[in-house]
Formats: structure tokens, C-alpha cells, sequence
């Protein structure tokens, strides 16, 4: 099997059957958050988009669960894919800042900043839980409830499951549990940053070594009073 | 077979049942008994006539008179003058809007006049309960021809030709999905019609069940010769309790008839057709999400390819079509795929019917071929807009759908011209506005629906579709910024791309239409915080014109809060603090001393 991805033609093993393990087997960066290999593909984060086909009928897809066949011409970075997925990203840190997972997913992909409401959930719906809890603990103890902005996770009718064995294993999968790192501001919606490869201090400061943490305007080094002090 | 001089046909679709057609049908059977005339007029319940506006509704046949808007007290005179005298009773009959004539024959009102009935041919014509006046009216006679004259490959040809594309919104060719499923080796198939409509204004699909059931069985067991499959399913709406009464009876009758089960007019044909009612999401409306739904999982869609002619229901390829897809099938068969592509558009053959709701003067059911302008089916069909007020705009496809603006009253409806204007098909709604109207609570209205049946799968769409209503709702509360309007196009455009389903595809239509056409409305809701359409109440004052008062205290009386102050003869004045802007006040004064801004 052959597709064109970025671009060049590029082999397929036969044993692939989705465009996102193509893109990872080349080495292509691509985010994911509700996908993991020992779970059953769902499709819910959107982060793992790429643009599919050429011209008007160009569209995009999750690459998580988008089978992939002989001919398939993807990109993975395109302004569309890029455009759409700062958005997701921003969405995601609108609803909970407080995870490290989605705050290094902002700063890695350069979403700097936050223009819609922060809600402060715990929860992303991204369903790893619950595909962790039926595939591979076998318990099927929580699950969807409700739709829409009203949809949740939880045990049925909302009481303790007689089914669920205190396993854990749906807190060791979840991204939104793991909270972010008690930086300089923890508070903010976007933190620091430090995965970002951007260099912070380039609108006030010329000098690309600002970021080794002397002068202070990115906010790495607000936990340091001398430092801050000798900005001015 | 009795013979009648006169038939009453009696609408029993749900409007007519609900503005209290039962009882009309009884009050005639018991006036016409009463007269002794029970042995030369039948009094038939028959499918939704269309013109639901005016109902509940008789029409007298052979004649053809039609009447309208009938009380129970209208019988006794109506039976004595026309079925006993012979003289047709005038103040019963429809007036159209600024005249004064009444128009005694329906096929003269311009509601019927303009419409060409194909899938609706049935339609307030006979009892949909019973299934010989089907058979009367040539029914199941396509299937006859089909299942003993022609090859499953001719079948699928012949829906090819006609160009038949599907009518439950995204208008994929049928004939080729029939193919397509066709094609697969597996042995086992299925078929599906899609009656989950959820369209708010939408009542196509509810409207042929009711009136024909038996077409849309017919059109199955065809398609189902023609793919292959032995069995198919019937999702409807639980929130449809008339069309899944009459479906189960016509399923039933055509057991009994040997037209449905095993060896099918001793063609050795066998399908069964099992009826499954829905839950009540709108989701289900999308095929994979359908599908899941009918195998007992949540209403959830899966990625698309596969498709479900290729992994399906029970993981078997699996054909899906609309009601009124399957409903125009029959006739196709049996007058010739030519007879069907002569009508219509170069892309879109056939008709369509559209249900017109909203700001119209005739709401009901049309249906009409595929290349009428706008402005055909909203003034010709439809009657204008009532009381001299201006048009506006009209939704179409539903709230997924977009709106269509005046400029563009002259578009011809078909599948490619209502999507290259931002708006699509759908399964066929039509939502006309008038000037009172204001775009933005439109958008918001649509939205919030959306955020509500969105199934939540993806972020994209729950996150947008809350986010966008969350927006719209700031803007039409006087707490717009100008910022929002990027923010807002910004997430419109990413629920649009990023989602996985129909639904989260289509979801930003509504404010990116209106955006297009109405974002004058938009700026002076944020900017200079008004309404124009005098509708968002937050961004609405009501006051009194010292010089147009007369102090009749009519709206003092009226207003709910006591708001308004003053004394006889003397000018009132309206208290803004408890002013709810209920409008009651502007609705009583006759000296049109109410200022609304």
C-alpha cells in the first residue's frame, strides 16, 4: 500500500490500518489526547486532525480513526490542520487549565492565548476512562451519561458500582488528572510555557538568550525577587 | 364493493387530528346517520392533506370542495345545506389572504395549484389504514413489476437514471449507493429508512407515514430485490406516535396480503421489515449514529469510511435511506426512470417536499419539483408573508442549515445552489422570517438546539456549539464586543472542520449564515447596543409619547407589573426599573403613543 503523505509517496506495512500509526511509523509529530495504543480508537479530542484529499473535497479527519488505504493523500500540517487545532487546544485549556497534559500540549503548539470563558472542569470527555475500564479491566463500570454540553462520566445512576473494583486504572489513564506544575503562577489559564520552544521574551526583548531566566518578562523567574528587581 | 355518491375525506394527519379532526369525523358520521344517508356518503380519515394551516379540513369528492378551519358546530348545517340540499356552504370554504371571494374547489387554491404530487400523490385521498384503497390507487403494482420482470441490476439502473438523489439532506445518488451495496460479497444485508426526523419546523417524513405508509414499504421491498438484502428496518420517532400506528398496521396488512414476509407474490422473495423506535436524539438522524442506535448501543457516530454499505448494522453492509427516498421508489419503478428525470434541475431530478413554517401565511406541507425559485414556493405556494410585513429571510435544511437573505429570493431550489449559498437541503424545513425577526436570537435559537442534541463526542462540537450559543447569548444581552465577532468565526469554522459527524460538520451554519448576510445586525447589537429588529429584550426600551398620549390608561390596566403611572387624561409614564418590555402595553394603545427602540 502507497500514500501520499506530506507529500511524498511514501510505503505502507500492511499490518497499519490507521493514517495516525502511518504518521507516527515516520516520525511525524502529531498530538493525541483520547488515543492510546491499548485502547479501541475514539475520535473525541479532535487534536489528532489531518487534512485528507486534495483541492474543494479536502477535508479533515482524526487520524486516530481514519482507516488508511492505497492512494490516501494526507497532510498533516497545513494551515487549516494548524488553525483548527490551536483552537481545540485553546478550547481544552478554556475547560481545564489546572492539567499538565494540556497545558504542555498549549505551550508545545504555541497556543498563547485563552479568549474564551475557563471553566475549571475536571473532566475532558476524551472516554479514555471508559474505554480503559471496559477493554482492558473488563469491568465496564462507568460510562457516558446524558449528551451534549450536559454529557458526563460516571457510574450508572450515580452511586457507587458494585462492578468497579477500585482498580484505579481509570485515574493512572487520565490526562486531566495529572495537574500541572506549581510554577511560578499556577493560577493563570496558560502557564509558563516551559515546553515551548518559542522564545517568551522576544516582544520586549531583542536578545534571544532572555529565556535562560534573567530577565523576568516571560514570568519563569517571577519566583525570584533579585531577578525581577534587576529587570528594572 | 359498495358504491357511494359522495366521499367526505376528512384530514387525519397530525394537525388536523390535533385542531380536533376525530371529532369532526364523528359528528358527520352521526349527522349523515342522522339524515339517513349513511348508505350514499362514506366519511373516510385520510393522511395530512398539507394545508395544516387551515385545518381541520374536509374535502368533498367527486367535486373536489374543499373546506376548512370546521368546528363541531359547523356540521349540522354543513351536512343539512350541502349533503342534503345540495348547496355548497361558502362561508366554510377557504378566502385567501386580501380577498374576499371564497374558492370553492381546491385544485383552484394557489396552495395546491403549484404543487405536483408524486410522493404525496396519496395524500388526503386515502385511508392510509387500509391497505386495498393503497392497492386501488396502483399500489404495489411497481412492486409486481419489479420482483417479476426485472433483473436486481435493472432495478438499480433504472433508479440511476432517474437521478434520484437522497432526500434526507446530504443528496447522495441512490441508485449508486444501491450499487455500491449491491457489490458486497457479503450474503447477509440490511436495509434501513431513516425516519428520525428531528428537525425543529420539519414534518416531511411524519407527514408521508401518516399518508402512505405502504409507499415507503413498497419502495423497501424493491430496494431490497434490487441489493439483495432480506431484511430492513424502520427507525421512527418515538415523539411519532400517529405514523408508527399506521406503520405497524400497513406492515401487518402487507404480511396478510403476502406483499411483505416469505415468497413475496410467489416470487420466492423473502423480506421482513421490523419497525425500531428511537429515543428521541436528533443525532440519530446521522446513519452511523442511527445504526448504533438500532443495534441497542448509545445513538454515538463512528468515522466514516467505513461506510455502512460496506460495515454497517451487525457489521453487514447495510443500505440507508430516507423516507421519502424509498416513498418516491414505487414510481419510478412504475413510470419509467425518463418520466422522473424529466423533471427537476440538470443535478437535482424529481421533487421535493418542503415543510413552511414560520412567518407564512400558508404553514403546511408542499411538494413541488426540484428547480422552483425561493420566491415561488414562499409566495405562490405559500401565500407571502402575513400581515404586510416584510420577508426577511427563510431557513432552510433545518437548524444545521442556513438562511437565505431577500437578495436571493430568486434561487432556484436544488441540492448544489442552496449549498454554494451557505445554506443545504436538509430534509427539506423551511423557516420564513419576517422583519420582526432579529438574525441574532435566530442563530442563538438554532444554537442552543444544537448544544442540547449534540451527542458529545466530539470537543469540536460540544465544546463550539456551547461556546457559540454562550457568545450569541452575550450579543443579544447588550454584552457583545467587537472581538467576539472574529472569536465567534474562529470557532465557527473550527466546529465546522474538526468535527466527525453531519451534525458537527454542519452545526456553524447558522451563525456563519447569518454572519454572511445579516452582520449589519451584529454590529449594531454590539456596538450600538440595539435590536433592530426590536426582539432581544435586553437591548429594547419601551416609552411614551407625551404628544401622542391621551391618558385612556388602557395600557396602565394592562401592564403585568405595574410599570406604567399616571392618571386619567393625563400623559403616562413608563417606570424602566420594573418595565419587564413585555410588550402588552404597545399591543392595547390605540394612538400608537408606545415608542419601541
Amino acid at each position: 500500500m502507497t500514500i501520499k503523505l506530506n507529500g511524498l509517496n511514501v510505503r505502507v506495512p500492511d499490518s497499519y490500518t490507521t493514517v495516525l500509526e502511518v504518521c507516527k511509523f515516520y516520525g511525524l509529530e502529531i498530538p493525541t489526547l483520547c488515543y492510546d495504543d491499548g485502547l479501541e480508537p475514539y475520535g473525541g479530542c479532535r487534536l489528532c486532525l489531518v487534512e485528507i484529499g486534495e483541492g474543494d473535497s479536502a477535508k479533515l479527519v482524526s487520524s486516530c480513526t481514519y482507516p488508511v488505504e492505497d492512494g490516501l493523500v494526507v497532510r498533516t500540517n497545513t494551515k487549516r490542520v494548524i488553525k483548527a487545532r490551536k483552537m481545540m487546544i485553546e478550547m481544552l485549556v478554556a475547560i481545564c487549565p489546572s492539567s499538565k497534559t494540556i497545558q504542555d500540549l498549549a505551550s508545545k503548539f504555541s497556543v498563547t492565548k485563552v479568549r474564551l470563558p475557563v471553566r475549571h472542569e475536571d473532566c475532558i470527555l476524551c472516554g479514555k476512562c471508559v474505554r480503559m475500564c471496559k477493554e482492558q479491566m473488563q469491568a465496564g463500570a462507568i460510562g457516558f451519561v446524558e449528551r451534549g454540553y450536559k454529557k458526563k462520566i460516571t457510574t450508572p445512576f450515580d452511586i457507587r458500582s458494585e462492578t468497579c473494583r477500585l482498580c484505579g486504572g481509570c485515574i493512572y489513564i487520565c490526562p486531566a488528572c495529572q495537574l500541572r506544575c506549581q510554577g511560578p503562577d499556577a493560577t493563570t489559564d496558560l502557564c509558563s510555557g516551559c515546553l515551548s520552544l518559542e522564545p517568551t521574551c522576544i516582544e520586549t526583548h531583542d536578545d534571544y538568550q532572555c529565556w535562560m531566566g534573567t530577565t523576568g518578562d516571560c514570568g519563569t523567574c517571577e519566583g525570584r525577587p533579585d531577578q525581577r528587581k534587576s529587570k528594572k | 364493493m359498495k358504491q357511494y355518491r359522495t366521499h367526505l375525506l376528512v384530514c387525519a394527519g397530525t394537525g388536523c387530528v390535533a385542531a380536533g379532526s376525530f371529532e369532526i369525523k364523528k359528528a358527520l358520521e352521526t349527522e349523515i346517520a342522522k339524515r339517513g344517508l349513511q348508505k350514499e356518503i362514506a366519511v373516510i380519515s385520510t393522511g395530512c392533506n398539507g394545508f395544516c394551516e387551515r385545518g381541520p379540513i374536509v374535502v368533498v369528492q367527486p367535486e373536489g370542495i374543499f373546506y376548512q378551519n370546521l368546528s363541531v358546530r359547523d356540521i349540522p348545517h354543513l351536512v343539512e345545506e350541502h349533503f342534503l340540499k345540495g348547496r355548497p356552504v361558502k362561508k366554510l370554504m377557504y378566502v385567501p389572504p386580501k380577498e374576499e371571494k371564497p374558492i370553492p374547489k381546491m385544485s383552484d387554491i394557489g396552495f395546491f395549484k403549484h404543487q405536483r404530487l408524486i410522493v404525496l400523490r396519496n395524500r388526503g385521498r386515502i385511508d392510509p389504514e387500509d391497505i386495498e384503497e393503497y392497492i386501488a390507487f396502483d399500489g404495489y403494482k411497481a412492486l409486481e413489476k419489479a420482483l417479476s420482470g426485472m433483473e436486481p441490476k435493472v432495478i438499480i439502473d433504472e433508479i440511476k437514471t432517474s437521478g434520484l438523489r437522497g432526500r434526507g439532506g446530504a443528496g447522495f445518488p441512490t441508485g449508486r449507493k444501491w450499487e455500491l451495496c449491491r457489490e458486497e460479497k457479503e450474503p447477509v444485508k440490511y436495509l434501513v429508512c431513516n425516519a428520525d426526523e428531528g428537525d425543529p419546523g420539519a414534518f416531511m417524513d411524519r407527514s408521508i407515514l401518516e399518508a402512505d405508509p405502504h409507499a415507503v414499504l413498497e419502495g423497501m421491498t424493491i430496494g431490497a430485490k434490487a441489493i439483495g438484502a432480506q431484511k430492513g428496518f424502520i427507525y421512527v420517532r418515538t415523539e411519532y406516535p400517529l405514523a408508527l400506528k399506521r406503520l405497524n398496521i400497513a406492515i401487518k396488512q402487507a404480511n396478510e396480503y403476502g406483499l411483505l414476509g416469505k415468497d413475496i407474490l410467489g416470487t420466492g422473495f423473502n423480506f421482513t421489515i421490523e419497525v425500531v423506535r428511537g429515543a428521541g436524539a436528533f443525532v440519530s438522524g446521522e446513519e452511523t449514529s442511527l445504526l448504533a442506535a438500532i443495534s441497542g448501543r448509545i445513538g454515538v457516530p463512528k468515522q466514516r469510511p467505513p461506510y455502512p454499505v460496506k460495515r454497517g448494522l451487525f457489521n453487514k453492509p447495510t443500505n440507508i435511506n430516507n423516507v421519502e427516498t424509498w416513498a418516491n421508489v414505487p414510481q419510478i419503478i412504475l413510470r419509467g426512470a425518463k418520466w422522473f428525470a424529466g423533471m427537476g434541475t440538470k443535478g437535482s431530478k424529481g421533487t421535493k417536499i418542503f415543510s413552511l413554517v414560520g412567518k407564512i401565511n400558508n404553514t403546511g406541507l408542499v411538494e413541488v419539483p426540484m428547480g422552483l425559485t425561493v420566491k415561488e414556493i414562499i409566495y405562490d405556494v405559500g401565500g407571502g408573508i402575513p400581515n404586510n410585513k416584510r420577508f426577511k429571510a427563510v431557513q432552510t435544511g433545518g437548524p444545521s442549515g442556513g438562511c437565505i437573505p431577500e437578495n436571493l429570493l430568486d434561487l432556484p431550489i436544488d441540492y448544489e445552489s442552496l449549498t454554494k449559498v451557505g445554506s443545504m437541503m436538509g430534509s427539506g424545513g423551511m423557516i420564513v422570517m419576517d422583519e420582526e425577526t432579529c438574525m441574532i436570537d435566530v442563530a442563538k435559537y438554532f444554537m442552543n438546539f444544537l448544544r442540547d442534541e449534540s451527542c458529545g463526542k466530539c470537543l469540536s462540537c460540544r465544546e463550539g456549539t456551547q461556546m457559540m450559543w454562550q457568545i450569541l447569548d452575550r450579543i443579544t444581552k447588550g454584552k457583545g464586543e467587537l472581538s467576539d465577532l472574529e472569536l465567534l468565526e474562529d470557532l465557527a469554522i473550527a466546529t465546522k472542520d474538526a468535527s466527525m459527524c453531519g451534525l458537527g460538520q454542519t452545526a456553524a451554519n447558522p451563525v456563519l449564515s447569518t454572519m454572511r448576510y445579516f452582520k449589519d445586525e451584529y454590529i449594531a447589537h454590539i456596538k450600538d447596543k440595539k435590536c433592530p429588529a426590536r426582539v432581544c429584550k435586553p437591548l429594547i426600551k419601551y416609552t411614551i409619547l407625551d404628544e401622542r398620549c391621551t391618558g385612556c390608561m388602557a395600557c396602565l390596566k394592562v401592564c403585568p407589573v405595574n410599570a406604567i403611572s399616571g392618571k386619567k387624561k393625563e400623559v403616562h409614564t413608563i417606570d424602566q426599573k420594573k418595565c419587564t418590555k413585555c410588550g402588552s402595553c404597545a399591543e392595547v394603545c390605540r394612538f400608537e403613543a408606545i415608542l419601541v427602540e
